[in-house]
């Protein structure tokens, strides 16, 4: 058994030299601990529980009772706890500094939702309760849906797909119950832009339907004119994402979303960068039938590893009628029930189906509707209006470091994009990410969109402040410079994280996913 | 034999009625480090611009298309615990797929060297 603590990450921040930091016993520095595998703490000769001994009898395993010993560490609960600790604290999180990834709006968790969750008529119900005895979250479920449903201007929402791209799995299956229902089985084809998300592609196959491209402008938006020349009979309808994944709003959407309906097709939008357009536009009004919407990005639900998504998905009238079970009903005398399969009677015939044992994420609504009524809908556009206008700080900071390929095409929504483009030679966005961490931060979302080169894609959300945009302009404005004047030391970056440059193309090709025991 | 190229940075080598498929040297650079490489059985029909193979790097996940129409012969077998000869040797060792051509008039539509070269230039 290993002494805890001597894993050997040992950040080199002191140079050698006079006034040098001494070597420590344990490797340690101050309260940087490094923290070996659980494995290299206990061993599996020790236990942390003492258990009575399994009195001697017949088993009832039919012979697959374990014969060799299970191989697990035995560790106290102060160790457990202490190991998993130590190890959150190497990790980086939206409430230790700025998150620049794009694509995944990581923005503060307001603590009024988390105090609201923790509500024991919230956080303590079942959803096999009698729904005379919840009568509180049915309240918030359904107060949530006409929220959401009021602020894209649509006509239905199905509030239990999980995340993101069950949503989109939802919607698309609306479509298909919706094509299936008009009896054009031939429409099979789903039309994805090459600036939409890249789960969105992969939605519509695993539905079942075909995926075809269709080209960006070189402004970065949809090609309207090779969508419409695609559009025909074995068009069941497209995917888009809007703000699109170059940051920029697609102009022409309900240009778009009448050639696809006057084509007889259907209009998916990807909803995940709503944060952008919230308040400002209502997607209802641009002809969109429908659109999942991640709680988890726009309304500031925990996630990442911080909590689970939930993407309900809103509907417009067409649709409506195929959205899943189960959904809330408020009667007139204010008492809510559930419709489900046993009480839907002849009200909604055409549904597809369900997505989920149950309603939905619970903990996620009750703190999405908090967020969405502690800003108000005035609130909730200036969250829009604040995300792109520090989305623009970002991009005309960093215009003259880095190749701003869509600087050009106006202002972009809540990301803002950069290309490789004028890094010295050798030198990747690959080498910019890991100096940043360095730098203490998580980089932004690199090699996406793949339309641009060496793609990094920023999203600083309205979270921040100017001082925390300025910090991080400055972090990528020096990183950049050293990208550019080929300074060697920025390849094998980062220098003072837990562990080195890692290689990825090794663990890529030989991943090593078991902790082996070292021989004896 | 006759070497042609396609506008997704496919080459195609053509002896006889068989052919030899693989990404272009451009488009393994492009990828950067291949990690992984699903190639089609034996025996598999894929039609001119089918998604016959495909390739996945430690940056993106990427379609091979199927340059001709014809028939899948034999998969690079060799790729699977060796995709690293994507990036060694693109034009060669790492070839992804051999087909039988049903439509060999298909070719006619494909790029030379020279003119993927050039092709190349304006990207």
């Amino acid at each position: 058994m290993n002494a805890i603590n001597q894993s050997g990450w040992k950040p080199e921040m002191q140079p050698a030299g006079e006034g040098a930091a001494p070597a420590t016993h344990t490797g340690n520095r101050a309260l940087m601990l490094g923290e070996p595998l659980i494995f290299e703490i206990g061993d599996s000769a020790t236990t942390g529980v003492d258990l009575a001994e399994v009195p001697a009898g017949e088993n009832r395993l039919a012979g697959l009772a374990r014969t060799a010993p299970i191989g697990l560490p035995g560790l106290s609960e102060p160790e457990t706890v202490r190991h998993y600790t130590r190890l959150s604290r190497q990790n980086y999180a939206i409430d230790l500094g700025l998150f620049p990834l794009g694509s995944c709006t990581m923005k503060h968790n307001p603590r009024l939702n988390e105090k609201v969750a923790r509500l024991p008529g919230f956080a303590d119900v079942h959803p096999l309760q009698p729904v005379d005895t919840v009568q509180g979250a049915l309240a918030v479920i359904n107060e949530l849906a006409f929220w959401l449903i009021d602020l894209t201007g649509m006509h239905g929402v199905a509030m239990s797909p999980k995340a993101g791209a069950h949503g989109e799995l939802c919607g698309i299956l609306c479509i298909k119950a919706a094509l299936e229902a008009r009896g054009e089985h031939d429409r099979r084809v789903i039309l994805v832009p090459e600036s939409a998300h890249g789960t969105n592609p992969a939605t519509a196959a695993f539905a079942g339907f075909k995926v075809e491209d269709i080209p960006a402008t070189p402004e970065g938006r949809v090609d309207l004119g090779a969508l419409k020349a695609r559009l025909g009979p074995d068009v069941a309808g497209v995917m888009i994402t809007n703000p699109n994944t170059c940051g920029l709003f697609e102009r022409d959407m309900k240009a778009i979303s009448d050639a696809v309906h006057a084509a007889g097709g259907y209009v998916y939008c990807d909803g995940a960068n709503f944060n952008a357009i919230v308040g400002r536009v209502r997607p209802g009004d641009l002809g969109i039938d429908a659109m999942h919407i991640n709680l988890h990005k726009t309304f500031s639900t925990p996630h990442g590893g911080g909590g689970p998504g939930s993407g309900p998905v809103v509907l417009s009238k067409a649709l409506s009628p195929y959205g899943p079970l189960p959904f809330t009903e408020r009667h007139a005398d204010g008492h809510i029930t559930l419709v489900e399969e046993e009480t839907v009677g002849d009200r909604h015939p055409d549904s597809f189906g369900r997505m989920t044992a149950f309603h939905g994420q619970m903990g996620m609504f009750t703190r999405a509707l908090a967020y969405i009524l502690s800003h108000g809908a005035d609130g909730l556009r200036q969250v829009a209006e604040d995300a792109v206008l520090n989305a623009n700080y970002v991009l005309r900071s960093l215009a003259d470091t880095l190749d701003a390929p869509f600087a050009d095409s106006g202002p972009c929504m809540h990301e803002a994009l950069f290309s490789d483009a004028g890094l010295a030679e050798g030198f990747s966005t690959l080498d910019i990410a890991k100096g940043l961490i360095d730098e203490g931060y998580h980089p932004m979302t690199v090699y996406f969109p793949l339309v641009v080169h060496g793609a990094m894609l920023v999203e600083p959300t309205e979270t921040e402040s100017k001082a925390a945009l300025d910090q991080f302009i400055g972090a990528v404005k020096a990183v950049a410079a050293r990208a550019k004047a080929g300074d060697a030391s920025l390849k094998s970056a980062p220098h003072f994280a837990p562990r080195r440059r890692l290689d990825e193309t090794l663990a890529a090709r030989k991943p090593v996913l078991a902790w082996q025991e070292p021989a004896a | 034999m006759s070497r042609h190229y396609t506008q997704d940075h496919e080459w195609i080598e053509v002896a006889g009625d068989g052919a030899t498929v693989g990404i272009t040297a451009y488009a393994a650079g492009q990828l950067g480090d291949v990690v992984f490489v699903d190639v089609p059985d034996a025996g598999r029909e894929v039609a001119k611009g089918d998604e016959a193979a495909v390739v996945e790097s430690v940056k993106a996940a990427s379609d091979v298309y199927a340059p001709v129409s014809g028939s899948i012969t034999e998969g690079n077998a060799a790729l699977a615990d060796e995709p690293a000869l994507v990036n060694s040797d693109p034009e060669g060792e790492g070839w992804f797929f051999k087909l039988r051509l049903t439509h060999p008039s298909e070719l006619e539509g494909l790029m030379d060297k020279a003119a993927y070269k050039d092709f190349v230039a304006t990207l």
